[in-house]
């Protein structure tokens, strides 16, 4: 059985990473250990929970249902390239931060991403589908509820 | 949570891959979505030597409308199903199936060949390419071979592919607009496999029903067609009663597994709840 | 807010301070630390066997596998409680010669990184000989069941809490009743499953020799303790470190064998180690709760009036006792608590835990409340429906009005609002209109229903409830080993840039303790929040504290950063009176500053802060050149109290339930943050909604648990939770220092009767009751096509 490294090159955020990794290695892992960007999280690792949630060409995918070999050359935009800067957050942050829609931190990158690339996409989505993008993902502290209140008001001042 | 370490092969052409596949098939798995293929194999219930990646392989991805037939690229991913505008009764099948596969984040990646040849009893495409007794085209050493769905389905994640065959396209019947289609699941939770799903396309001319599929997922180890059904329903007056002595009909037949979710009666019940919930979504059976 | 506005951050939804950081993907959670570090891998070889003697573990050569007997020279996890009827139990730190549940930890394996650590545990063979398992609470009683553990049972075989309360007037009182109604009530097993599972990595530093020890953890300085017990070092040889935490619920405040491991081999290894658990086998090891069967009686006078309450409650605790509040956890809460908010004069009961070869109980949100809970409202509701009286007059009638009241088990409820919640909550849900919508329904063959649930939230309680449990008898031989918590400390200091930091013992992990201490703080200090820096988990820096569970840190921390806070503005007073002259009195503390009130003379906090430090010869009667003080409270505890209605439609044909509305009526005392304690409350309502219809821990006939997946255990998504209506009274309760009371476990508590009711209001043509949870759809369809049967064969 073959313990070989292969070459993979992502754009993170906008950044180039150039990496050495075994085949094996989930994007969510080799994001979190080889471009040390920690703030996608690992809650289940088979696909139900969402914590590692990020955008891959822009659309929302399991980061641990992914070799990071599949995605050489493609795009990722994790939590921390959401905000435009360190002074600024990201609407979807905002909403999450006014709205008290987080309580451990744990599920919300993968909530984060979630819904700021949904809604980037949709910016007219209503809230029923708005809900039914969110049950992608599982949290366990808030109930929900401020998390539905927070990314209808994201949905609005991304309206604008 | 782990995958064992595996050697992997980014094929570029559809001859690669078979090729690829070809060196040690029984070790090799062929990776597209992955959406069910990894759980497994972080869970390591699933220890591919070799995986052979067919997501830049190109031609596999795309829906082909016909007259007669409509053909759907094996790595077309399930969001592009949900998203594709095909007219008719086909149509709505596919698209109201698609919504009900997974999550947002599952729909973009994973693929509609995937799911077949991953041949899950309870999945959509499972149940949708049994119901319409699809075409399976498959590519191997030995060349290219057309499988249909009521022999390619074979036992719980058995199919009747090869190891060393590739499923490249699933064709379907273009159904035409006397038919009355739909899929009903029950699951416990938004987004989770079925426990029971029921589908049925059904062919009314003058309220009469001169064709009738029925298929049900979660009853047995495939998807199931349900001849008792479709006796019933073929030949019978097209209505809201016909269609729950339909379901009478495939409750009785069926012998369904039990696990935690639910025994074999509660299974049943579910298949009478859910055929007519499948026929009415459309509105047609009321 | 300028120095002109006086107004009080105690109150206001204040953004979270914690936020900004976690937002960008900057939080810090254990497995951040361990991805940056060279550190080896530990992974745990688990039993697959419920019970069974261990023949033999081998491995090849080059993988690294240590057994028990690799760590001989470490002493077990001993929990300990002193009560004639405790049975102590000791945990191995790795199953030594014997296994005793499915997941229990016989082998550590280490390796470079976790997917290598994964391939050696692939390649360790575990030989063990099964032994026979007893799998369910009653099979384990009988004369002739296999012992979970050779111990000198004093009762029955495997019981090892059996708790009794009978008060003198209760055979009187029940022969007096008119009526006496019985229900059964059982919960199934759940997992408190924090998104994050559990996760340690131990730095060794070969300077000092000491081990700093990152883990996910509520209760950082008792894990100190548990593990340098174990290991036989001084707790100064350890420093425990709970940074971002991803949600405990109470499943990280028990001492993980897991963590003992780490920090051992990091110190003989002289190497940092880390273990990050798996989803699977946090739902196979890291504790389990709630499995649960209670009979009870209710001796009701013909009024409605409950005059005694029996009660016999058996809690099925799993295979060892959990450290440090041991397995009497459930029992001993059920048989305290059961009676919640209702006036019982007369009670009896009885309440045991009893070993099985199973994963251990451990504590989780509400702990055994939300099943005292669903047996006291499902007895009001049937025994309402016995006497003709609807759901609101029959609690109206029990509820304690009269404060402070003793309860039969000695507890005392202060202030509190049971009445008024429950008004509230009728109000709001309007039961009137509701029956109406319910017939109409009904005639349509729809199914829908109406549930209260009323109760009491025992919140903040230190030392003297926690000393309760206990029945002293062995001091000086073992009160050594007991644990009792307890009270926090708290030290508030400001520097000499006139900022605060306020070292807790509490250990957030999630409730914004930072940002509502700092609103505490704020308004006595006169200060904003921004200027308060709360330091928290972290052994070498905070007070010894005992954490955050039992809903206790914004009562207890709470109030112990009130009084240090207070004290530090006295302090600040009568410098600023030095200054400015006037007596302390005459000052107050506003926006920055200390000002006269009588001539508005103001001067800055930091000035005074300064000068303090660097100009000590200003401060006067030879104070100290610091500005520190420190609070404590040890407080027997405050009783939030709510009210929750859901209304329910059960499909009857699926037995799917739809929860279209859920109300509350809470009174959770003061709210320090409105916002905070509205999430703790939505949440606590999501786990019990969760209990209560979809998660449900099974084990096969072999002991093997069966749900080790989220797709198998099944936290819900926001598709299966309503939204939630919450209404607020604030009782200031004189229990609580700062007014507030605690509402971390309330919303747990309560959710679950409230749906059971409301499902067996709905199904009541049929004559079907929900008394076990979950109420999952196969149990409901099975109800309901049985009762259609019986129907059928009567007519």
């Amino acid at each position: 059985m073959t313990r070989s490294t292969v070459p993979v090159r992502l754009y993170v955020n906008g950044d180039r990473y150039d990496i050495e990794v075994e085949p094996r290695r989930t994007l969510a892992d080799a994001l979190r250990e080889d471009c040390s960007l920690t703030g996608t999280h690992l809650g289940c690792e088979h696909g139900v929970c969402g914590a590692c949630t990020v955008l891959l060409d822009g659309q929302p995918v399991r980061a641990c249902l992914m070799f990071a070999v599949q995605a050489e050359g493609a795009s990722v935009r994790t939590v921390e390239g959401l905000a435009p800067d360190d002074e600024t957050l990201h609407p979807v942050q905002k909403a999450f931060w006014e709205h008290h829609g987080l309580q451990c931190g744990f599920c919300t990158p993968g909530f984060l991403t979630l819904v700021a690339g949904y809604l980037e996409e949709h910016p007219q989505a209503e809230e029923d589908e708005l809900r039914d993008v969110l049950s992608s993902n599982l949290c366990r502290c808030t109930g929900y509820q401020n998390i539905v209140t927070a990314t209808m008001a994201a949905a609005e001042e991304m309206r604008g | 949570m782990k995958p064992s370490a595996f050697e992997y092969v980014r094929p570029t052409s559809l001859e690669e891959a078979v090729d690829e596949l070809a060196v040690d098939p029984y070790e090799s798995k062929v990776l597209s979505g992955g959406q069910s293929l990894i759980p497994m194999m972080n869970f390591r219930l699933a220890r591919p030597e070799r995986l052979i990646d067919i997501n830049r392989v190109p031609g596999l991805e795309g829906i082909a409308p016909g007259d007669e037939r409509v053909t759907i690229g094996a790595r077309t991913r399930h969001l592009t199903v949900q998203n594709t505008h095909l007219p008719g009764p086909l149509g709505s099948l596919l698209r109201s199936a698609a919504a009900q596969v997974g999550h947002l984040p599952i729909r973009t990646r994973g693929t509609f060949g995937g799911s077949i040849a991953h041949c899950d009893a309870a999945s959509e495409w499972c149940l949708v390419a049994r119901l319409l007794d699809a075409e399976m085209t498959v590519r191997g050493s030995r060349g290219e071979r057309t499988i249909p769905a009521a022999d390619f389905f074979q036992a719980i994640f058995t199919t009747a592919m090869e190891p060393d065959e590739i499923l490249t396209s699933i064709s379907l019947p273009a159904l035409d607009d006397h038919h009355v289609t739909g899929i009903a699941e029950f699951a416990r939770r938004a987004g989770d496999f079925a426990i029971v799903a029921a589908t049925a396309a059904v062919k009314v001319e003058e309220g009469v029903v001169t064709g009738a599929r029925v298929c049900l997922g979660g009853v047995s180890e495939v998807p199931w067609r349900s001849a008792a059904a479709e006796a019933v329903l073929l030949g019978s007056t097209w209505s809201a009663q016909t269609v729950t002595e339909a379901a009478e009909a495939a409750a009785d037949e069926v012998d369904p597994p039990a696990d935690s979710h639910g025994d074999a009666d509660y299974r049943r019940d579910l298949v009478r709840a859910l055929l007519p919930r499948a026929l009415n979504a459309t509105g047609a059976a009321s | 807010m300028t120095a002109d506005e006086p107004r009080s951050w105690t109150g206001r939804a204040l953004p979270r301070l914690e936020d900004p950081a976690i937002l960008r993907g900057w939080g810090r959670y254990v497995a951040d630390v361990a991805a940056g570090d060279d550190c080896l891998h530990a992974r745990f070889v688990r039993s697959p066997h419920a019970a069974g003697r261990i023949r033999s573990i081998s491995a090849p050569s080059h993988v690294t596998v240590l057994t028990a007997a690799d760590l001989a020279g470490l002493r077990p996890i001993r929990a300990v409680l002193d009560r004639p009827d405790y049975v102590t139990v000791s945990t191995p730190i790795l199953a030594d010669e014997v296994v005793r549940f499915v997941g229990e930890p016989v082998a550590v394996v280490l390796a470079p990184s976790e997917a290598e650590a994964e391939d050696a545990l692939d390649e360790v063979v575990v030989d063990i000989d099964p032994l026979p398992a007893v799998l369910d609470a009653d099979d384990a009683r009988r004369p002739d069941a296999p012992l979970v553990h050779d111990a000198d049972y004093p009762g029955d075989p495997n019981t090892v809490v059996d708790g009794r309360i009978h008060t003198p007037g209760f055979d009187e009182a029940v022969a007096a009743a008119d009526r006496i109604v019985a229900v059964r009530v059982g919960s199934s097993r759940q997992s408190a499953m924090p998104l994050e599972a559990r996760a340690s990595h131990a730095a060794y530093d070969r300077a000092s020799g000491r081990v700093t020890l990152h883990a996910t953890l509520q209760m950082p300085h008792m894990t100190r303790t548990g593990i340098a017990d174990c290991l036989g070092i001084p707790e100064d040889d350890l420093r425990v470190i709970s940074p971002d935490v991803g949600g405990g619920f109470g499943a990280k405040m028990t001492l993980a064998r897991e963590d003992v491991v780490v920090v051992h081999l990091a110190r003989t290894l002289r190497r940092n180690i880390a273990w990050i658990e798996t989803r699977e086998e946090n739902f196979l090891a890291a504790w389990h709760s709630r499995e649960q069967v209670y009979d009870i009686e209710g001796a009701f006078a013909a009024d409605g009036e409950l005059l005694a309450l029996r009660g016999d409650l058996v809690c099925d605790v799993g295979a060892y006792s959990c450290y440090p509040v041991t397995f009497g956890v459930e029992p001993l809460m059920a048989m305290a608590e059961l009676p919640g908010c209702y006036r019982v004069r007369e009670y009896s009961v009885r309440s045991r835990g009893i070993l099985t070869n199973k994963c251990p109980i451990a504590p989780y949100r509400g702990v055994s409340r939300p099943v005292q809970v669903l047996a006291m409202e499902r007895l009001m509701d049937v025994a309402a429906a016995e006497l003709d009286l609807d759901p609101v007059q029959i609690r109206r009638k029990n509820l304690v009005s009269e404060f402070p009241h003793r309860t039969p088990s000695g507890l005392v409820l202060d202030e509190a609002s049971h009445l008024e919640t429950l008004q509230l909550a009728a109000d709001m849900a309007d039961l009137a209109a509701f029956r109406d919508r319910q017939r109409a329904a009904r005639a349509e063959g729809r199914y829908l229903g109406i549930g209260f649930s009323s109760f009491a939230e025992r919140t903040g309680y230190g030392t003297p409830a926690f000393a309760a449990r206990s029945v002293p008898m062995s001091l000086g031989r073992e009160a050594i080993a007991t644990v009792t918590p307890g009270a926090e400390r708290v030290i508030c200091t400001m520097d000499p840039s006139g900022g605060v930091t306020v070292r807790i013992g509490a250990s957030p992990h999630g409730q914004g303790l930072r940002t509502t201490l700092a609103q505490v703080v704020s308004d006595a200090l006169g200060i904003e929040p921004s200027s308060v820096r709360v330091i928290d988990s972290d052994t070498d820096v905070t007070p010894y504290g005992w954490g955050s569970f039992a809903s206790r840190a914004m009562v207890i921390a709470g109030g112990a950063t009130l009084i240090a806070a207070r004290e530090l503005a006295e302090r600040l007073r009568v410098l600023a009176a030095h200054r400015l002259g006037g007596l302390p009195d005459d000052i107050e503390l506003v926006g920055g500053h200390a000002r006269r009130r009588d001539t508005g003379e103001e001067i800055a906090l930091r000035v005074l802060a300064r000068d303090t430090y660097h100009n000590a010869q200003l401060i006067p009667d030879k104070g100290e050149p610091a500005l520190e003080a420190v609070g404590v409270y040890d407080p027997a505890g405050t009783f939030a109290n709510a009210c929750h209605v859901a209304e329910v439609e059960v499909d009857p044909d699926t037995g799917q339930v739809r929860i279209d509305r859920f109300l509350v009526a809470e009174d959770a005392g003061r709210l320090v943050n409105p916002a905070v304690v509205d999430g703790q409350i939505h949440g606590g309502i999501a786990q019990g909604i969760a209990n209560a219809l979809y998660e449900e821990l099974i084990y096969d006939d072999r002991g093997v648990l069966v749900t080790t997946s989220l797709m198998d255990y099944l936290p819900p998504t926001v598709a299966e939770i309503p939204p939630i209506r919450i209404a607020h009274l604030e009782t200031i309760s004189p229990a609580s220092i700062t007014g507030a009371k605690g509402v971390g476990e309330g919303g747990t508590i309560g959710a679950p009767a409230a749906i059971a009711n409301a499902i067996s209001d709905a199904l009541s043509p049929l004559g079907i009751g929900v008394f076990h949870l979950p109420a999952t759809p196969h149990r409901l369809r099975t109800a309901i096509r049985e009762a259609s049967r019986t129907k059928e064969a009567a007519s």
